[in-house]
C-alpha cells in the first residue's frame, strides 16, 4: 500500500519540477532583449523639398551668424 | 477699501517683475561679447575632426566622444533646436526644414581638417575641395 502511495509522491515531485524548470525557461525567455545594432536613422527626405531650402537659407545664414556661439 | 488694497497689491509684483526684465536686459547686453566666443574645448575638439556637423543640422560625434566633450555637444545641440525652433516659428516651416538648411551652410562652412556628415551619413574630412552636400542644398 505504501509503495504506490511514495510513488505517486515521487511523480508528483517530478511534475512540479518540470513544472518550475519550465517556468524559469519561460522567464529566461522574457528577460533577453535584443538591442538594435545600427543606430535609429531619421530620414531627412520625408517634409523637406528643395524650394523650401531654398527659401529658408536666407533666413538659416542669418541665424548662424547671429549666434555664433552655438554654431 | 478692498479693492485700493487690491490693486496696491496687485502692483507689487508687477514692478518687482520690470526690474528683474531691465535687469536681465542689462546682462543680455553686457554679456554677448563673452557669449559669442566658442568653448575652447569645442573649438578644439572640432579642430580634431572629433565632433563634426551632421546633414540634419546638428553636431554629432565622429569617434567616441569623451563625457566632456559628450555634455558639451549636447549642450549646444539642445541651443541649436531651441534657435531652429524660433526660426521655424518665424519663417512659417518645421524645425526639420530650418535645422536641414542650416546643416547645408554649416557643412559648407567647415574648415578643412573638420568632420562633416555626407548625404550617405559617413564622416568626411574637409579638405580644400567643396563639402559633398544633399542636392537639396542650395
Amino acid at each position: 500500500m505504501k509503495i504506490p502511495k511514495t510513488g505517486a509522491r515521487r511523480l508528483a515531485i517530478g511534475d512540479r519540477c518540470v513544472a518550475v524548470t519550465m517556468g524559469a525557461a519561460a522567464l529566461a525567455g522574457c528577460v533577453q532583449i535584443d538591442t538594435p545594432d545600427k543606430p535609429i536613422e531619421i530620414n531627412l527626405n520625408i517634409n523637406i523639398r528643395q524650394e523650401v531650402v531654398y527659401r529658408l537659407d536666407g533666413d538659416a545664414k542669418k541665424l548662424i551668424e547671429q549666434n555664433s556661439e552655438i554654431f | 477699501m478692498g479693492n485700493k488694497k487690491m490693486t496696491k497689491t496687485m502692483w507689487k509684483p508687477t514692478g518687482l517683475a520690470l526690474a528683474a526684465i531691465a535687469a536681465t536686459a542689462a546682462v543680455a547686453l553686457a554679456v554677448p561679447s563673452a557669449m559669442a566666443q566658442r568653448d575652447p574645448a569645442y573649438a578644439a575638439a572640432r579642430a580634431a575632426g572629433q565632433i563634426g556637423e551632421q546633414v540634419d543640422g546638428y553636431l554629432g560625434f565622429a569617434t567616441t566622444p569623451t563625457p566632456a566633450i559628450r555634455a558639451l555637444v549636447q549642450d549646444l545641440n539642445i541651443k541649436r533646436k531651441a534657435a531652429y525652433t524660433a526660426s521655424a516659428q518665424s519663417t512659417g516651416s518645421t524645425v526639420e526644414q530650418f535645422a536641414f538648411t542650416s546643416g547645408c551652410n554649416l557643412i559648407a562652412q567647415t574648415k578643412p581638417g573638420e568632420k562633416y556628415q555626407t548625404p550617405g551619413g559617413a564622416w568626411k574630412t574637409r579638405d580644400g575641395s567643396p563639402p559633398e552636400r544633399d542636392a537639396r542644398c542650395p
